[in-house]
């Protein structure tokens, strides 16, 4: 199964200020270690919030609110998707990220996967809805 | 989880840190044991400390090292009391036995020092050629992907005493003939690589064909080869090879979602919806694809055949729509692929791709070149493919019998119905035409 990783944001990442050399190093040899074990299919670090955007609609009225974000609990500082058995082995792996860089906190959240929806899970007027719809984004792609 | 116990918490922990430590524990104790089904039961020993151990006194902060300690504590009880015991018997034999043995493990280290991994010399040794391919797949399964006997025996749609006494056996020969326990070099490595790529597509195309319906675990392989692919891609990152089947597995699985309709019928690579193919798995193939052309330039060496077929794939992953293939850069690639290793399924593609690159007409002339030899007089795909050319050529006639001749020489039963579908089109479409 494929699960996110969501690395939350904290002062010194929404600061923007560069990781030590010393946690630069430490994260190489993690990162190499999961990559060796073959179950990191890409991972990323983002910018800090001031350099962000909200983008919301509602009631038909769409708002763009520039960065930087205060609650920074909702914040995520970098990604990590894993390619796992399960949900432990995850757990595990992140265990392991978060002491090598110190401490911190991330949330593990499973992506929905083809085979969540295989035939039969989903009522067949929504598989065509959903033929429809991906045929319609085949066509507009075709012509861009 | 909330529901959970603290104990079932540990026992879940506890898988997780054998799935992720158990290949690199058993090929450690293999290096320093010399036999791989001694160092099995070692690391499984060490599983049971852990089980009886951690639940009362937590997981400790490093959990691989702990087991690793564990292990070799117990490797080198066994090892006295074994030597105890032998030389009683066999004093002077085994004596000079083991000091070679342990002269040439320093040999072996000062060689490996490049490479020095002893995940990859378990690898090798579990697709050794003393063994069958079938007890290579169920050992590389099992040692490297640390799956179950239960796990492996679904998969396979086998027995499980069955599965269980393939290892036994496979382990069996390992140690009773001596196969050392190392990475092979010079001329021998080329033919062992290659019998570890081959165990690991096996399995990817094992998982590739399972259907809906099929047990869980099947299609499960794919994730399993495709993760043991990337660990030796890590491994032997110089081997071109081992990128060519990396980007061959990750382009092959983009195409997952794709590959069945929602009612559970196949749906041919053309008439793919290619919305559906997974973007991150096709980047990583193609990463993977330079790599493979990258090693291969820099060493000199011409592309192998995992490299030329995941080429192909990559043709199809590029395109954006079914029209947009490359086909004249396919024809090549599997013009190169011929030359490399011939086979009338290499060259019926290449007349599929032929046609669609320079007409019908130029796919026929290959098609009928391929038809006469001998010995292919009765290959069932011939006769299909040669039909579609013909339809495409609006001979009719002529194509609806080849499309009966194919319908004729296939076994299975859906494949037959739809060419004899397909004649009666042909039959159709004669009678219209003027």
């Amino acid at each position: 199964m494929r699960i996110l990783g969501l690395m939350r944001a904290d002062a010194a990442s929404e600061a923007g200020a560069p990781p030590s050399p010393e946690l630069m190093e430490r994260m190489g040899v993690f990162i190499g270690e999961v990559m060796q074990a073959g179950v990191l299919l890409a991972t990323d670090g983002l910018h800090p919030s001031a350099r962000g955007k909200r983008v919301k609609v509602a009631k038909g009225k769409t708002t763009v609110t520039d960065g930087p974000f205060t609650e920074s609990k909702e914040l995520v500082a970098s990604y990590a998707l894993f390619q796992v058995k399960d949900m432990d082995e995850a757990v595990m792996w992140t265990k392991r990220f978060l002491e090598c860089v110190g401490e911190g906190e991330c949330e593990l959240r499973p992506i929905f996967d083809p085979t969540d929806f295989a035939p039969g899970v989903l009522p067949a007027e929504q598989v065509e809805r959903e033929q429809a719809w991906r045929k319609e984004m085949d066509e507009r792609l075709a012509k861009s | 989880m909330a529901t959970d116990t603290p104990a079932a918490d540990t026992h879940r922990a506890i898988d997780a840190v054998w799935r992720i430590e158990q290949a690199k524990l058993i090929a450690g104790l293999a290096r320093m044991v010399r036999d791989v089904a001694l160092a099995e039961e070692l690391a499984q020993d060490a599983l049971v400390a852990a089980l009886e151990q951690w639940p009362a006194s937590g997981i400790p902060e490093k959990p691989g090292a702990w087991l690793m300690t564990t292990a070799k504590r117990r490797a080198i009880d066994r090892l006295r009391r074994h030597k105890l015991t032998e030389r009683k018997h066999a004093e002077i034999g085994r004596d000079l036995d083991s000091e070679q043995e342990s002269a040439l493990a320093h040999i072996d280290d000062a060689l490996d020092d490049d490479i020095g991994d002893d995940l990859l010399r378990l690898m090798f040794t579990a697709c050794h050629p003393v063994l069958s391919t079938e007890a290579r797949v169920a050992l590389t399964l099992r040692l490297i992907g640390g799956l179950t006997t239960d796990e492996i025996a679904r998969a396979f749609l086998a027995p499980e005493p069955t599965i269980a006494q393939r290892l036994v056996r496979a382990k069996r020969t390992l140690t009773e003939q001596r196969v050392a326990f190392e990475v092979p070099r010079g001329a021998d490595r080329g033919e062992r690589l290659s019998s570890v790529l081959e165990v690991l597509y096996l399995v990817f195309n094992e998982g590739y064909t399972a259907t809906a319906g099929d047990d869980w675990m099947r299609p499960q392989l794919c994730q399993e080869a495709l993760r043991l692919g990337r660990i030796l891609a890590g491994l032997a990152s110089n081997e071109p090879e081992v990128h060519g089947l990396v980007a061959l597995m990750e382009i092959q699985a983009s195409r997952f979602a794709a590959r069945t309709s929602p009612s559970g019928e196949p749906v041919l690579l053309l008439d793919q919806n290619r919305a559906r193919w997974d973007q991150l798995l096709i980047r990583r193939g193609l990463a993977a694809l330079e790599q493979a052309e990258a090693q291969a330039r820099a060493q000199n060496r011409p592309q192998g055949s995992y490299a030329l077929q995941a080429a192909i794939a990559a043709c199809h992953a590029r395109a954006r729509r079914a029209e947009e293939t490359d086909w004249l850069r396919i024809v090549g690639h599997y013009g190169a692929l011929a030359e490399l290793a011939p086979s009338p399924i290499v060259d019926l593609n290449r007349a599929v791709a032929l046609s669609f690159a320079f007409g019908p007409e130029a796919g026929l002339t290959l098609v009928d070149a391929i038809g006469a030899e001998p010995a292919l007089k009765n290959y069932h795909l011939l006769p299909g493919v040669r039909g579609d050319l013909l339809v495409k050529l609006g001979r009719h006639r002529e194509a609806r019998a080849e499309f009966e001749r194919a319908a004729s020489l296939t076994r299975n039963e859906r494949e037959r119905a739809l060419l004899l579908k397909r004649a009666a089109e042909c039959d159709a479409a004669a009678s219209a035409a003027p």
